[in-house]
């Protein structure tokens, strides 16, 4: 028998959870924005690409600490959700799911613009002389086509925001229960030198990532080879 | 004013599109000109696909003015691309109904059974993933399903120039099908002469974004003062009918108003339209009919135009009958020799015909 107590279950209930909700927002929010950036042809497109690949290279506690000054009680962000009488968003669930999506977001984005990047104007033209409209061209061609990026995006959000722990500690602390995800109960049975427990959930990641990342390479041998 | 007007301006990159024309609401009207011309911009702009200013009127029904543009998916126009750009992840027969199943059912005038027939699709559905078909079967299958739409007018941008000869060869059946078949006309770009003369019944010449000439194609073949004349495969084309069946020698002799050809057997009843293309440099000229000749074809011509073309050559532009021309390339000494003024009758001695269906 692992020696979980029943805290280390409710953090890995927890993490699915968080990374659930975040990859359906991630989704949600990266459709519209990465056909945008594929498409626009405005001077601020640009900038607006260097943000959103921001998380890449910055540290997760920059990101966590900015995240914290901005939903705190003096915070712009906190000001206007405490006026709403929603309370402030650091240290809870809500919280982490806003750290995480734009923590998150680069991994979403990126293979998606650039599955609607790749596929060039040709189909959705020639879906427009075949009577289809903005939205029809859309969902009847440009969604299937671009499948390959979106499952690569579905993946690595969900995964990369499982191994998130950076934001989540400056963001969220170590509460049990609303905030301690599998990362953080990882941090603090080493911290409390039970190694035992430490390597199964560890281990288990490492499994994880494995399954996730060969999932990912499988599926993307088989994507659609571009017919002339 | 059941016709097609187009007018249109736009800044490109190299040039400046300004162009206006007229094309008939029946038969083919080709945009001919050399690469960069601008006749795919062109036909980009009456499909909606590029936004120019300017006006657009296809069968009394304004598509674009000052104050209309319609979008692309409310023409009712089919487009066939270059490349036959099938959705990879559609079946065969899916791409086919893509556009159909978007056509209100009232509207629908072409059903999928007619136009399997007249492509032959019948196998090509079967086979399901278009990545197994060949590059021409799969631009007959883009044309298919553009015709699906039902369309009030069918634009095509080079739909032979990405194939190989082969495939160009089958294909090029199935359009001069759709020629006779299609009663909606046909806005075909193309910069291969052959095609044209095969295809086109109408001529629209551009040059460096600009109209230059337009009228019927036997006409502006022919013209002199345009460069089509005096391109290396220049020729006149001639429509014919079948007359006569020689089987002895496997001959048919071909009727047109003002003249005959012998031409290689032509499998088809008596009366038959067929078109017929004489290049310029097969067309030589005496002045006397000749002797001893193994020419079968010698027309009875009269001299309308003599134009140098370039040092040695000119170009005669010969009247046959009342309404049929002939080019004919000869030598400068050969004009000089013959003594050959504008006004002259002659016999104009034919090598060789290429039928074109």
């Amino acid at each position: 028998m692992p020696p979980l107590d029943p805290a280390d279950l409710q953090a890995v209930w927890l993490t699915l959870k968080l990374a659930s909700v975040t990859t359906v927002l991630l989704l949600l929010i990266v459709t519209p924005l990465a056909w945008w950036l594929a498409h626009s042809k405005k001077w601020y497109r640009g900038p607006v690409a260097a943000v959103v690949a921001l998380p890449l290279v910055l540290p997760p506690s920059v990101l966590g600490f900015y995240l914290l000054l901005l939903l705190g009680p003096h915070g712009l962000v906190g000001k206007l959700t405490t006026a709403l009488h929603l309370g402030t968003l650091p240290f809870t669930f809500v919280g982490l799911v806003v750290g995480s999506v734009l923590f998150s977001m680069p991994f979403a984005v990126q293979p998606i613009q650039n599955a609607f990047e790749a596929m060039g104007k040709r189909p959705l033209e020639v879906a427009a002389t075949l009577r289809a409209n903005a939205w029809d061209r859309f969902f009847s061609v440009a969604l299937p086509l671009a499948r390959p990026g979106f499952l690569t995006a579905t993946i690595l959000a969900f995964a990369h925001t499982v191994g998130e722990f950076g934001v989540v500690l400056m963001l969220g602390g170590n509460i049990q229960g609303e905030t301690r995800v599998l990362s953080v109960a990882i941090y603090n049975h080493v911290e409390a030198i039970e190694y035992g427990a430490a390597h199964w959930l560890a281990g288990g990641m490492v499994l994880f990532s494995f399954v996730v990342l060969l999932g990912l390479y499988l599926a993307g041998g088989k994507s659609w080879r571009v017919t002339q | 004013m059941s016709e097609i007007s187009a007018q249109f301006q736009m800044q490109l990159d190299t040039f400046a599109l300004d162009a206006s024309f007229t094309a008939p609401s029946v038969g083919v009207t080709a945009l001919f000109g050399p690469s960069g011309s601008g006749k795919t911009t062109l036909l980009r702009c009456i499909a909606g696909l590029e936004k120019a200013r300017g006006t657009l009127q296809v069968n009394g029904a304004t598509w674009q003015d000052e104050k209309t543009f319609l979008p692309v998916h409310q023409r009712p126009l089919g487009y066939v691309f270059q490349e036959a750009s099938l959705f990879p992840h559609l079946s065969v027969r899916a791409n086919l109904e893509y556009g159909l199943k978007r056509t209100p059912p009232a509207e629908r005038k072409v059903p999928l059974e007619q136009v399997v027939e007249w492509l032959g699709l019948g196998r090509l559905i079967e086979r399901g993933d278009p990545a197994k078909l060949s590059g021409g079967e799969r631009q007959r299958v883009a044309i298919g399903r553009a015709l699906l739409t039902s369309p009030r007018i069918l634009l095509m941008d080079e739909p032979l120039s990405a194939l190989d000869s082969t495939s160009k060869q089958e294909i090029l059946p199935y359009l001069e099908r759709l020629h006779r078949e299609l009663n909606i006309p046909v806005l075909y770009v193309s910069h291969a002469l052959d095609e044209v003369a095969r295809l086109a019944d109408h001529l629209v010449l551009l040059e460096k974004g600009r109209v230059i000439a337009s009228g019927a194609l036997h006409e502006t073949l022919a013209r002199l003062d345009l460069p089509l004349a005096h391109f290396d495969d220049a020729g006149a084309v001639l429509e014919a009918s079948v007359a006569q069946q020689d089987e002895t020698y496997h001959l048919t002799r071909l009727d047109f108003p003002g003249g005959q050809l012998w031409v290689g057997k032509v499998e088809q009843p008596f009366g038959t339209r067929v078109r017929a293309r004489v290049l310029a440099r097969d067309v030589s000229i005496a002045t006397q009919p000749p002797q001893g000749s193994s020419i079968n074809n010698i027309l009875n011509a009269r001299i309308a135009e003599i134009r140098d073309e370039g040092p040695h050559k000119v170009m005669l532009r010969l009247q046959v009958g009342d309404a049929h021309t002939l080019l004919s390339r000869i030598t400068r000494r050969s004009r000089d020799q013959l003594g050959l003024t504008e006004g002259m009758f002659v016999c104009a001695q034919v090598k060789s015909v290429a039928l074109m269906a």
